[in-house]
């Protein structure tokens, strides 16, 4: 259901023209090519509005006020940098785009190479996304990881997503390889200059390889004016495990947009994630999960809790075709709405084309339960502290199942954190 | 000492409790035995200060304070604890983290420090080796998975770290076999002190062979229609409620 093309064009597209021409004009020959086609791809399109199915719940046309200008390259001070707080990481930055060297690690860690790119992905998307279009047109850079075949890197790959100044745009694109055999865990975070108003828009091409082993952390701690769009292409090889995790509290305006395709038998895939919403905040995470082939299992557990105004939105699409006998695809959402005035959307669905398969699909939503509200208070722990401590269980019981130790911590300590329950008792 | 008179309360517009009047002193064990729907598990709900249950007429005072006044985790730190009849199932709060925010929320209500952990963990290791609670089911989250009798055996555990002196059991005989049963009842019968007072609720009278009452009362359509010794526990095992709630007997 493409918008009609006619449609009249907003400031904030007429931004993006201009933003558009002022970098096609300095784009080199070899990347020209690749720039016009993604921006013809998006101009096709405009930016997503409701009468889109995948962005029905999103309007991001009525909701982008305007496009804010490209921002250039800065140098922010390291200790600006949140990414996994104090664990030992192998520290990749990325600041409003592009690749910053001298935030990021100089070590060389065995297995694992970093490259500095243009920012373009192969011309192929997993996606014919408006917005991802948008991000390879006005891509501004980039980097390749790779991760050799049966490396096991022992220190969680950070990447840091910095994007640095008010009213303004930041458009990376980065491709990550992980080679069969591989053992690795990459945490990344996207975040910016405290109640910056700025958008920031990442493409990322995930390829792992047979028999790997990924875990996957997304820290989305943006600023609270920020509008953040991400898009995640994941192609998977055969018996790999790949267990992502997606940790929502930043930005007024949040889509992450995930594409994840079996490509080998008997893998398993676990998206996950916890939304910790509140004021005015719009948090959309889509999923599109295409069992291509036999034996696969796909995990689909995300738990919102929305207080105030804000609003949670869950698309989940899982797609069994024909040859993929014996999948087994399991997709829940659960929140709990701490106010009259927050607000889900939660459309989970199945396509199933297979005749040999286990999916299921459940969607729950309600307040705290008084039953178990009263249980803690006949014990002598006052309603606000039983509150904290029944919205941190619920949301625990989704972190727990991330399986990374200090990943686990380190959630838990954030979820803490947001709730203003800091001194409670963790063990 | 709690102090009950003339206690009337209703759930969701329905009146169950329809003037009660009882006083247990320091020390004291009252067991309160009655049919299904006579009103028990309501007026443990009403001393605990559950939310819909709402006092209609009357009063609840104890040690001279008017429970009207306080919230359920007011009365807790006052003294009171409810044994549940059926505890809940709470995911994703580990029952160590659970008892020690529970006990150092009531220190800290009765302006008290907070317990410090090694204390607290050798406190929990020795209560709940006499109430065979493992150290397994401590590790879980709270009540997930426990049987009926690691539940009800969880509950008294909770009592024993948390010293009230006002106990409430409700039904703590239901779903136990007999094993289950003496282990409870041992753990309860330490707890009964000169200081302390208890009630028990109870439907059926063997619970009454292990803890001891001093007195006995029927409760029937929310009234208590006969209060006696321990005999009189005996007596309507031997006859059933009938004598005393006519035609709607269990």
């Amino acid at each position: 259901m493409n918008a009609p093309a006619n449609i009249k064009e907003t400031k904030a597209e007429q931004s993006l023209n201009a933003q558009f021409d002022a970098i096609f004009a300095q784009t080199t020959q070899e990347n020209a090519n690749q720039r016009k086609q993604a921006w013809d791809a998006f101009k096709a399109k405009g930016i997503p509005h409701r009468r889109v199915e995948e962005w029905h719940y999103t309007d991001l046309r009525t909701k982008m006020n305007d496009a804010f200008a490209l921002a250039s390259k800065t140098a922010p001070k390291a200790d600006a940098l949140k990414g996994a707080g104090d664990l030992k990481t192998y520290r990749i930055a990325i600041v409003n785009g592009r690749y910053a060297p001298e935030l990021s690690s100089d070590q060389n860690v065995a297995g694992l190479s970093i490259a500095q790119t243009n920012g373009f992905l192969a011309a192929q998307l997993g996606t014919d996304d408006a917005m991802a279009h948008l991000n390879q047109a006005l891509v501004q850079g980039g980097i390749s990881i790779k991760i050799d075949a049966n490396a096991k890197i022992e220190l969680p790959i950070e990447i840091v997503r910095y994007t640095d100044g008010s009213q303004v745009s930041s458009y990376a694109g980065t491709t990550v390889e992980i080679g069969s055999g591989a053992k690795a865990l990459i945490i990344e975070s996207f975040e910016g200059d405290a109640d910056a108003a700025y958008q920031s828009n990442a493409l990322t091409e995930v390829k792992v390889g047979d028999k790997a082993d990924v875990h996957w952390l997304k820290l989305q701690v943006e600023s609270a004016k920020a509008q953040h769009i991400e898009t995640l292409s994941i192609e998977l090889g055969a018996e790999t495990n790949f267990q992502h995790f997606i940790y929502n509290e930043g930005a007024s305006l949040s889509r992450a947009q995930l594409f994840l395709e079996f490509k080998g038998e008997n893998t398993h895939a676990g998206l996950r994630g916890t939304s910790l919403l509140k004021d005015n905040q719009h948090a959309d995470i889509t999923l599109f999960v295409k069992h291509a082939v036999p034996g696969c299992e796909s995990r689909e557990y995300y738990r919102s809790v929305v207080d105030d105004k804000a609003r949670a939105v869950f698309q989940g699409k899982i797609i069994v075709e024909q040859a993929a006998q014996k999948t087994d695809g399991q997709m829940m959402i659960k929140t709990l709405l701490l106010s009259d005035t927050a607000e889900i959307n939660a459309k989970p669905e199945l396509e199933i084309f297979a005749d040999d398969v286990q999916c299921a699909h459940g969607s729950t939503t309600g307040d705290i339960d008084e039953d178990l509200l009263f249980y803690l208070m006949a014990r002598g722990i006052p309603e606000a502290q039983a509150r904290k401590i029944l919205v941190l269980a619920f949301l625990s019981e989704a972190i727990e199942e991330f399986e990374e130790e200090q990943c686990v911590e380190l959630l838990e300590a954030m979820t803490r954190s947001w709730l203003h329950a800091d001194d409670m008792v963790s063990e | 000492m709690l102090e009950i008179k003339n206690l009337h309360a209703e759930v969701d517009g329905n009146k169950i409790l329809r003037g009660i009047d009882l006083t247990v002193r320091p020390g004291e064990v009252h067991a309160i035995m009655g049919p299904n729907g006579s009103g028990k598990s309501t007026l443990s709900y009403v001393l605990a200060g559950k939310d819909d249950y709402e006092i209609t007429e009357g009063s609840i005072s104890y040690n001279g304070v008017d429970w009207a006044e306080l919230g359920a985790d007011e009365r807790a730190a006052a003294g009171m604890f409810l044994a549940f009849q059926y505890p809940i199932e709470i995911p994703g709060v580990a029952t160590m983290t659970f008892l020690k925010t529970a006990l150092n929320a009531q220190r800290k209500a009765r302006g008290e420090d907070e317990i410090s952990t090694p204390d607290f963990m050798k406190l929990v290791r020795e209560k709940s080796k006499e109430l065979k609670v493992t150290p397994d089911m401590l590790k879980r989250p709270l009540n997930v998975g426990f049987s009926g009798g690691e539940k009800k055996r969880a509950e008294i555990l909770q009592m024993s770290l948390l010293e009230p002196t006002l106990c409430v059991l409700d039904e703590t005989d239901s779903g136990l076999d007999i094993d289950a049963l003496r282990v409870v009842s041992e753990g309860v019968n330490q707890l009964r002190s000169p200081e302390r007072s208890m009630i028990v609720i109870t439907h059926y009278q063997r619970l009454l062979d292990h803890i001891v009452p001093d007195v006995v009362h029927v409760l029937s359509k929310g009234k208590i229609v006969k209060t006696g010794g321990k005999e009189l526990a005996l007596e309507l095992e031997k006859n059933g409620y009938a004598d005393y709630v006519g035609e709607e007997a269990a």
